[in-house]
């Protein structure tokens, strides 16, 4: 029973970090209805210019807010530079685009930073023991930091004028413009919001998986199917998807298989939930007139 | 001249070139040209499935790698000839593609993409498990003999190759070109564009999907098998998820819904990581990618697309075109 509890408890603080890149993902997706596959290889790059900053003996937390700041600025240049040109192309020319960013940010970090792990610090003491031993200190840190971000993405979209306006540019464009919103800024604001929210991910997430170039792509797999198991036109199913995704995946390399081919099964049960709602657990279905 | 006249003689100089193109190169140049024409296979497969239907597979690295292993295992388990390992590959694809295709019947776009990917993230993954190693290799996979041309053809062995994937390859082209410009070539693509009048018009949906996700998977696994065959050796690392990756940036970058789209797409993903290479050693991926967003920003529908507006546009300044202006300069 105790270790079923410690899975599924290191599997909740797992998932806060597949809970943040889904919804840094379902942040771009509600109002482009692009999936952003450089979401994940964004966070890290984000992540290398922390870990620059904490080298270089600034603060932890004097270098997240910078690095916040900083992927603030790079998503909304992305969104400016490489992905306005071609909004209008067809949609697997704008995957195609996203790949390119993907190999572009991967390749870039290992030119400047190599191909060598780094060991990246948690803000959280190290030895101080909550629950008993089911958790280290930073997967609490984890989820309470995972949980602060959702209640503060809440609080932005609900009680700010901007935040009403990007929700309004998201749903309906055209009238939107036509009451003064300037639609275009709204997306690439989207974009430096989910910038934002992905360095969190890949800030929490580097203490574990340590940093290197490659250290995302198995987190944004998740984070993606975490997007899509909550639907992913719903933030908060999202998030919910990632915390339960991080939990199957826990269990299932634990009881069920090993960690040998746990990806592999948590996909197969993600792919069996959407064959049973294909539009994820909390999405709302789509009717189109046809 | 008229249009089919000239496009039978672009054809017939198509040919004549792929003929002579593996004399007149070094040995390591028709191993990549063999690549090519493997590659070009898999991507007419993927296009019928995400061009021509629709349904986007991010996924088709896994059924390359099952015909690898087919023909791998068959060759180093069972006496079998090496060219008989290719229509089995082929055989098994289909059955695999089609029954894959029957659940993916209930998701569309992203939630595809999503099933297909996990597909493609399984492979290796189950290629390396324990239990199958037996048969797999495990982490080491199977490494067997060249094969060797017949005796009566004066060519070495790796002209023998490609003239051999050739040979596959020019008969999947044609039945390829003939299925998507006939009947079953329309209703695909009425299905992808309007699934319910598709459906309303008496178009089995259903099957035609899966049956497009067997056919895809078919071609596939051939070029599979075919891989296997000219590089001798599969491994599970040979198929990361990179692989089918490169699968949909061929298909877009050669032109999405085109047959001759494949053969471009063949060659930018051949070729293209080579030239990245020799631009830059230190970030050779960073170049690719910059060539990839290029290409999308210079040609959005592939480069098949481009060459049709080329054509278009040469077609429209041709001198007889323009006497059948009417006065008012109106076409007629």
């Amino acid at each position: 029973m105790d270790a079923l509890l410690h899975q599924v408890l290191s599997g909740l603080a797992t998932g806060g970090i597949y809970a943040s890149i889904a919804l840094a993902l379902v942040m771009i997706y509600q109002a482009t209805h692009h999936v952003n596959f450089a979401q994940g290889e964004l966070a890290m790059f984000s992540t290398y210019i922390a870990w620059t900053q904490i080298d270089a003996g600034f603060p932890y937390w004097v270098a997240f807010v910078l690095t916040l700041l900083f992927s603030f600025v790079m998503g909304v240049l992305i969104e400016r530079i490489v992905v306005r040109p071609i909004e209008n192309a067809p949609v697997l020319s704008i995957v195609i685009v996203f790949i390119g960013l993907l190999v572009i940010l991967n390749s870039v970090a290992g030119w400047i930073y190599g191909y060598t792990i780094k060991s990246f610090p948690s803000p959280f003491p190290e030895n101080a023991r909550l629950f008993g031993s089911y958790m280290s200190p930073h997967e609490i840190g984890m989820i309470a930091v995972t949980l602060a971000v959702l209640l503060l993405v809440f609080l932005f979209f609900r009680f700010t004028p901007l935040g009403l306006a990007m929700r309004a540019a998201a749903q309906n464009p055209v009238s939107s413009r036509l009451v003064g919103i300037r639609v275009g800024w709204m997306l690439a604001l989207g974009w430096g919001l989910a910038g934002s929210i992905g360095a969190v991910a890949g800030m929490m997430a580097a203490p574990i998986v340590y940093l290197d170039p490659n250290m995302m792509s198995g987190v944004l797999l998740y984070g993606f199917a975490a997007a899509l198991v909550g639907g992913i036109d719903n933030p908060w199913g999202a998030a919910l998807g990632g915390f339960i995704v991080g939990v199957l995946e826990n269990l299932a390399g634990a009881y069920v298989v090993g960690t040998e081919i746990k990806l592999t099964v948590a996909l197969v049960i993600i792919v069996g939930v959407l064959l049973v709602r294909p539009s994820g657990l909390f999405g709302r279905t789509l009717v189109t007139r046809v | 001249m008229s249009a089919m006249n000239a496009r039978a003689v672009a054809l017939a100089a198509f040919g004549a070139l792929l003929c002579a193109l593996p004399f007149l190169l070094s040995s390591y140049h028709v191993f990549q040209l063999t690549m090519v024409v493997v590659y070009a296979i898999v991507l007419l497969g993927l296009n019928i499935l995400t061009g021509f239907n629709g349904q986007i597979s991010l996924g088709h690295g896994a059924f390359f790698a099952i015909g690898a292993y087919i023909t791998a295992v068959l060759l180093d388990k069972t006496g079998i000839p090496y060219w008989a390992t290719v229509p089995l590959a082929g055989g098994v694809c289909l059955v695999v593609g089609f029954l894959f295709g029957l659940p993916a019947l209930r998701l569309e776009g992203l939630y595809l993409a999503l099933a297909t990917f996990a597909l493609a993230v399984a492979t290796p993954q189950l290629l390396k498990y324990r239990r199958l190693e037996h048969w797999t290799g495990g982490v080491q996979g199977i490494t067997f003999a060249k094969p060797d041309p017949p005796p009566f053809l004066p060519l070495d062995s790796d002209q023998w190759l490609y003239f051999f994937c050739l040979i596959v390859a020019v008969p999947l082209f044609v039945v390829g070109w003939n299925l998507l410009r006939a009947r079953t070539g329309r209703a695909l693509v009425a299905i992808r564009d309007q699934p319910t009048a598709a459906a309303a018009m008496g178009i089995d949906t259903a099957f035609y999907k899966s049956a497009a996700f067997g056919v895809s998977a078919m071609y596939t696994g051939i070029a599979g098998a075919l891989g296997a065959i000219i590089t001798q050796f599969v491994a599970p690392d040979s198929f990361p998820i990179f692989l089918s990756i490169s699968f949909i940036v061929g298909i877009v970058v050669g032109g999405i819904a085109s047959i001759s789209g494949a053969v471009f797409g063949a060659i930018f993903i051949e070729f293209v990581p080579n030239v990245a290479n020799a631009i830059s050693d230190a970030a050779p991926w960073a170049i690719y990618g910059v060539f990839l967003i290029g290409c999308m920003y210079v040609m959005p529908n592939g480069a098949a697309g481009l060459v049709r507006t080329l054509l278009e546009r040469a077609r429209a300044w041709r001198p007889e075109r323009r006497k059948l202006l009417s006065p008012t300069g109106e076409p007629r």
